[in-house]
């Protein structure tokens, strides 16, 4: 169905619609390479900070504080100050290890896998997306370690030359997660700055402040935007997503593993990788709504983040939603069809024991919600419903990692060594510290580098197209 | 390389990329080879218009892909076979499916990498100085609106006069001689 069908009552809304097409335009109409250079470089470019920056950083930075605190408490106490013990061994550091990854999927997904797909309105997105990903690794790569809980002896975990002569062991997937996801973190790091090095030019050429012409003249690397090394660059930009693409795949699923070549009942299945990646790119699309949606509002950037991007990012959530779908309800089928007891059990136990509230949750936030609203056009391009969604789909895939580590983990094989779960507030201080992280790094990004490519999105507009000859001319 | 002096070559600004590629293939038409478009956004038909059709970046990244896989391949053959022997469940020491993975990753990150840094060696780049930006027009608008055609003056064909004139037949906004 068009979106004109609809005949929205807002004329307003209806001038961002293409007749053309009757879809929403993905850039509204009349910007010039002028006017979008200006707009973007205008956001970083200027001497006045919003005070809504000021008050959102400090809120952010509170956090990151409490982070701090939690983390030097963790150092000095011991991973005791957490709910971790006999029988649920992994508690909110990997729930949230994998929460947080699979929140960066999403900005691999657009900037890597639309980018080979040809998805032009993507251009609009991904540079922040980007930013989420790294960040949100950030937070990730974090857990694994005060998991350990002697992060200083961190490196033995690499296959580095040591006096004592121990290497690592090859065979297990916890020594492969080191690998994805520091290869992950790497190369998204890589990609997203190699994205922002023309930004930087543009910016370096901009800025009438000395201090910010050498700090951005150094990290434009002295690009001066020659075809010849524009043409190197796109090549090296396609040959980075066709290598993020297999990479980000690969990432989750690994994670996957750390759960599914265990032998216990809720973990032990081979539905895992393909239903963490859909979850993971779930979650990831939420979360870009969650920052996309007032970042747009809050800087005007209505022109260029429009209807459309919400709209499709919708849709790819509809999408990833009903794998995800499908995972929930494989695993209910297995446990039937398995005829194993204990994975009976453990399905009965997810579902009615007593932390069944938690599945219930996962249920309503991940299927329930947005899987039978998100199929309306409507609903898709209401802005405010859209951000209602994203914190909904965000909640409920917290929830997902909570079912499937504590719930699978607290009542396994032996009644006699079952056990429960409550998590601490050091638990939940760090789990709210890394939001607060994540906060202060992003308001960091919007405030300093530019938040969405502007070489990118010169290309798309109409005063790219090339004529062959001047109008004039061919009056001739 | 010592500081070079005289003319870097002669700049003409345009205001379309329609422009742009027009001017540059009439000057390779003419026999022109040391020239260069500069762009505020990739714009292939220059690159096509001045002759640049393949770049060596998809050979390093292969290389640097395949040396990824062969490092971290061995390394750990070496590891589990040879520098520190394990019986992790009766399992063979050369138990090479569990070895892909980290070999997969180290493949993408060495061939990611090799793609970004081998770009930006073939670019020329970090360049902490380049004549163009002694050009009074160039740092207002070749990152932002504004389309140059380069005539360098390397080529044969160069003359501080007749290239002016040259460029000025295309109606660019503006001819300016660039500087060392």
């Amino acid at each position: 169905m068009a979106t004109t069908d609809l005949k929205p009552k807002d004329p307003k809304r209806l001038a961002g619609v293409d007749p053309a097409t009757g879809e929403y335009r993905v850039l509204a109409l009349g910007q010039t390479f002028k006017s979008v250079t200006e707009k973007i470089a205008g956001i970083v470019l200027t001497p006045d900070t919003p005070l809504g920056w000021f008050a959102l950083f400090g809120l952010g930075g509170a956090g990151a504080t409490l982070l701090l605190t939690a983390v030097t408490w963790l150092f000095l106490e011991g991973t005791g100050i957490w709910a971790i013990s006999q029988p649920v061994a992994w508690g909110f550091a990997i729930i949230n290890f994998v929460w947080w990854i699979g929140i960066g999927h999403a900005g691999t997904l657009i900037s890597a896998i639309l980018l080979l797909f040809k998805q032009g309105w993507r251009n609009s997105i991904n540079r922040f997306a980007e930013a989420m990903t790294i960040f949100a690794v950030v937070c990730a790569g974090m857990f694994p370690l005060i998991h350990t809980g002697r992060p200083w002896l961190g490196y033995w975990m690499l296959p580095v030359p040591l006096t004592m002569n121990v290497w690592p062991q090859f065979r297990s997937p916890l020594l492969w997660d080191v690998f994805a996801v520091s290869t992950y973190a790497t190369i998204s790091v890589v990609f997203w700055y190699i994205g922002m090095v023309p930004d930087f030019g543009t910016f370096r050429d901009r800025t009438e402040n000395k201090f910010a012409q050498y700090f951005y003249g150094l990290l434009s690397l002295g690009w001066r935007g020659s075809v010849r090394h524009w043409m190197r660059y796109e090549t090296a930009s396609l040959l980075l997503s066709g290598l993020a693409t297999p990479l980000v795949l690969s990432v989750h699923t690994v994670i996957s593993f750390d759960f599914a070549v265990a032998v216990l009942p809720g973990w032990h299945t081979t539905i895992f990788p393909p239903y963490f990646v859909a979850g993971a790119i779930y979650s990831g699309f939420a979360m870009v709504l969650t920052l996309a949606i007032p970042l747009r509002k809050f800087y005007h950037l209505e022109g260029l983040v429009t209807e459309r991007h919400i709209d499709n990012m919708g849709k790819v959530m509809l999408a990833t939603g009903f794998i995800v779908a499908y995972g929930y309800g494989m695993e209910v089928f297995m446990a039937w069809y398995s005829a194993s007891h204990w994975e009976a059990f453990m399905m009965w136990n997810r579902m009615f024991g007593p932390m069944g509230w938690a599945y219930w949750v996962l249920v309503t936030c991940n299927l329930a919600i947005p899987l039978t609203t998100l199929w309306s056009r409507k609903l898709r391009t209401n802005i405010a419903f859209m951000f209602f969604i994203s914190i909904v789909v965000n909640t409920g895939m917290w929830f997902e990692r909570f079912v499937i580590i504590v719930t699978s983990l607290y009542r396994d094989f032996l009644p006699s060594s079952w056990g429960t779960y409550r998590a601490t507030k050091w638990d939940y201080a760090v789990y709210v510290g890394t939001l607060g992280l994540f906060t202060a790094l992003f308001l960091l990004f919007v405030r300093f580098l530019p938040m969405i490519p502007m070489n990118e999105i010169r290309m798309m507009l109409p005063g790219a197209k090339i004529t062959p000859k001047k109008a004039a001319e061919a009056a001739d | 390389m010592p500081p070079r002096e005289g003319t870097y070559g002669m700049l003409a600004e345009f205001d379309t990329p329609s422009d742009l590629v027009r001017a540059a293939q009439q000057a390779r038409k003419d026999g022109w080879r040391r020239m260069d478009c500069y762009t505020p956004y990739p714009v292939e038909e220059a690159a096509e218009a001045i002759g640049f059709h393949r770049n060596k970046v998809p050979l390093i990244t292969l290389v640097g892909g395949l040396m990824g896989l062969v490092a971290m391949f061995s390394l750990e053959t070496w590891i589990s076979v040879l520098a520190y022997p394990l019986n992790i469940a009766g399992r063979p020491l050369y138990s090479w499916p569990a070895f892909i993975v980290p070999a997969y990753e180290w493949t993408i990150l060495w061939a990611g990498l090799s793609a970004a840094f081998g770009m930006l060696a073939l670019n020329g780049l970090p360049a902490l100085y380049h004549p163009l930006f002694n050009a009074p027009n160039f740092r207002s608008g070749a990152t932002t609106d504004k389309f140059f055609l380069c005539l360098e003056a390397l080529d044969p064909k160069f003359d501080l006069l007749e290239t002016r004139a040259y460029l000025t037949s295309f109606q660019p906004t503006s001819v300016v001689e660039v500087e060392y």
